[in-house]
């Protein structure tokens, strides 16, 4: 999901706003929320979201890829010498034929994966390439393997220190690490820090998680069948999600659960077939990745622009380090936390190796950024501070035309895809934002309709209204999430540490056996 | 030596043919019989968030409920028929589930119903019946 509002996050004042300015006539009231939000919390959007002195990179972006690297050197490489464990955990291999009927592996995967694949793999992709030129893939890349440290580090300690209940049921997340395991380890702090987190949580939970969607789902439904208020969108929307939710309307959920994947997984087919169309040039587009990686192509900014971008992109696409993905790995039952933490470092790679590099290879080939024929150089339109484009489009409207070269009636495909895509992240976040509501306030029907009920009204304000600054806040509470999960991560790594090496010992001893 | 039928039984009235048909051919060759009952479920389907919370205690509901409507009111009543009575509940593909259930316990043959739906439904999806056929290593018979 984070992706979805992080693609426009980057691509703010170019596409997000005038997506939001179209809805203009609902007006007043809007502008003087703007204005008091604009107020109040304005500092605190520009403390998070402030470049690091003499750059344009966000030091928040610096924080979750130098966090990458720590993990990836601390556990030793992880991602590529746990490589091919993930797979087979995630094949079964490991599974005890007598846990039948629990959640497998492969379960877990899928499900955390509906909520981090979406808008943020077609649209942030666009935005970094259209920014940062081709070689913004590469580092993308980079920074996406490494990121899959962090993810193996949040979802251990989410299923070490979840709760279980009487019932059966469970939950976890960073906020019952931070309180469970600073104990353990005898630091101070963890209670405040989990509620700094449940806090953050939930207010994200509204914004990036929902308003955002909301919007973006509504301006992508109104491109393609043309304008009409908002609030229609949002009503709609928000009607859905409260059966779902609250009438326990599964059903609804249950189809999303299982649409969202295949849409994933037939994008990514029909990335390929375009790549295959145009298999001559798959050789030139990896080489443009490359050299654009270093030099820029003609790009302004050249290799830092390109590095910025690409950076950006990963660290906030694949959610690793935000913490999220650890409330969902938690409720999934296993015997080894380790083995949780091994399946999920495989979200950034196929959320963000994977299907990003696919967006970003059929853009390149398709050539709907501009080259001078000449130079071998992008065309840069300075105007708009990118890459000059076929109809100078950015965001999802590039992706879309980038496909639509090769296949006419993607853009229908498309914008199906962004509303699933988008409902279903607003259920993922509607859970978690559940979760720290109901860590905070306790559990109890009438509370947690509360949230629910809340959650839905956040759902038309936000396909209905321009509400940019209210929206740069929740953004903002998003990443102040990954403040406060990695600082508990680098307090708490050495526990992952002692669980990982306990479990490579038995694997190897035997202990630990194969079942298929 | 005395043969084992694994009888796959999941209350249906052609389970309850099977059944029926399994005591009386156990009588007869003094066989004993393994009841089992699969619960379809296959580890790659897609869950929601909260289907996947509270997957451990539908788990623990659904084999408590197959133990006291399905497998238990069986066992009870053929305590009485002197037959030697197993049973097993597991989860997973049924056809594949009894086989391993019958190379598990030592079974010799397997015995299940078939509604005689042969509609598209069954074409589609496959039967159990027909999967069977298909895949099982001991001689399998289908009640009809």
């Amino acid at each position: 999901m984070f992706k979805r509002f992080v693609a426009a996050l980057a691509a703010w004042p170019l596409l997000a706003l005038p997506a939001l300015a179209q809805d203009e006539p609902v007006g007043g009231i809007d502008a003087t929320i703007n204005q008091i939000f604009a107020d109040y919390t304005g500092w605190y959007v520009a403390l998070i979201f402030a470049d690091l002195p003499g750059t344009n990179f966000s030091w928040i972006a610096l924080w979750l890829v130098v966090a990458a690297l720590i993990f990836t050197f601390y556990f030793g490489f992880i991602q590529l010498k746990g490589f091919a464990h993930s797979i087979k955990l995630v094949k079964g291999d490991y599974s005890d034929p007598n846990d039948a009927g629990e959640v497998s592996h492969f379960q877990a995967l899928a499900t955390a994966l509906s909520g981090t694949v979406g808008l943020g793999n077609i649209a942030g992709v666009a935005v970094a390439i259209g920014i940062g030129g081709p070689g913004a893939t590469f580092w993308m890349i980079i920074a996406g393997l490494f990121g899959m440290a962090t993810k193996f580090t949040e979802c251990t300690l989410g299923v070490k220190y979840r709760n279980e209940y009487p019932d059966g049921t469970v939950s976890g997340g960073p906020m019952y690490y931070m309180v469970k395991g600073f104990k353990e380890r005898g630091l101070p702090g963890g209670s405040v820090m989990a509620v700094l987190f449940c806090f953050f949580t939930i207010l994200g939970a509204l914004g990036g998680g929902n308003m955002f969607q909301a919007n973006q789902a509504h301006s992508q439904i109104a491109n393609v069948v043309g304008e009409f208020p908002g609030f229609i969108t949002g009503i709609v929307l928000a009607v859905i999600v409260w059966l779902v939710i609250a009438g326990g309307l599964k059903s609804i959920a249950k189809v999303t659960e299982k649409v969202v994947p295949f849409m994933g997984i037939f994008y990514v087919i029909v990335s390929l077939l375009i790549l295959i169309m145009n298999y001559d040039m798959i050789l030139w587009a990896f080489g443009q990745i490359f050299v654009g990686a270093f030099t820029g192509l003609g790009v302004v900014g050249g290799f830092t622009g390109a590095l910025i971008q690409g950076f950006r992109r990963a660290a906030f696409s694949n959610e690793a380090g935000i913490g999220s993905a650890a409330i969902a790995h938690s409720a999934v039952r296993t015997k080894e936390p380790v083995t949780e933490g091994y399946v999920a470092l495989l979200e950034p790679f196929i959320d963000t190796v994977v299907i990003c590099t696919m967006t970003a290879l059929v853009i390149v080939i398709t050539g709907v950024l501009n080259l001078d024929p000449e130079t071998g150089l992008y065309v840069w339109n300075s105007e708009a501070g990118r890459i000059s484009t076929e109809g100078e489009v950015q965001g999802v409207a590039l992706t879309s035309a980038a496909y639509a070269r090769a296949l006419p009636w993607f853009p229908v495909l498309l914008m199906v895809a962004v509303v699933l895509f988008a409902f279903s992240t607003m259920l993922s976040w509607s859970y978690y934002g559940l979760k720290a509501w109901t860590y905070l306030f306790g559990e109890g029907k009438v509370k947690e309709l509360i949230f629910k009920f809340i959650f839905c009204v956040f759902i038309v304000i936000g396909a209905a209204a321009s509400l940019g600054p209210v929206i740069d806040f929740s953004d903002a509470m998003l990443f102040s999430m990954a403040v406060v999960n990695v600082i508990a991560l680098y307090l708490l790594m050495p526990i992952v540490r002692g669980e990982l090496d306990h479990y490579v010992k038995r694997l190897r001893s035997g202990e630990i056996k194969k079942f298929n | 030596m005395p043969g084992k039928m694994v009888v796959g039984y999941d209350g249906s009235p052609a389970a309850r043919r099977a059944l029926d048909y399994a005591v009386a051919a156990a009588k007869a060759q003094n066989a004993s019989l393994v009841i089992a009952h699969v619960l379809e479920w296959s580890p790659y389907s897609f869950l929601t968030k909260e289907e996947v919370e509270e997957r451990h205690m539908r788990r623990t509901q659904e084999l408590e409920r197959a133990e006291t409507h399905v497998i238990g009111p069986v066992r009870e009543k053929l305590e009485k028929s002197g037959l030697g009575i197993e049973t097993a509940i597991r989860y997973g593909h049924s056809a594949e589930i009894l086989l391993k259930i019958a190379s598990d316990t030592g079974g010799t043959q397997i015995v299940v119903g078939r509604d005689g739906n042969g509609g598209l439904a069954a074409r589609m999806f496959g039967s159990t019946a027909g999967t069977l056929v298909q895949i099982a290593t001991l001689p399998c018979t289908i009640v009809p």
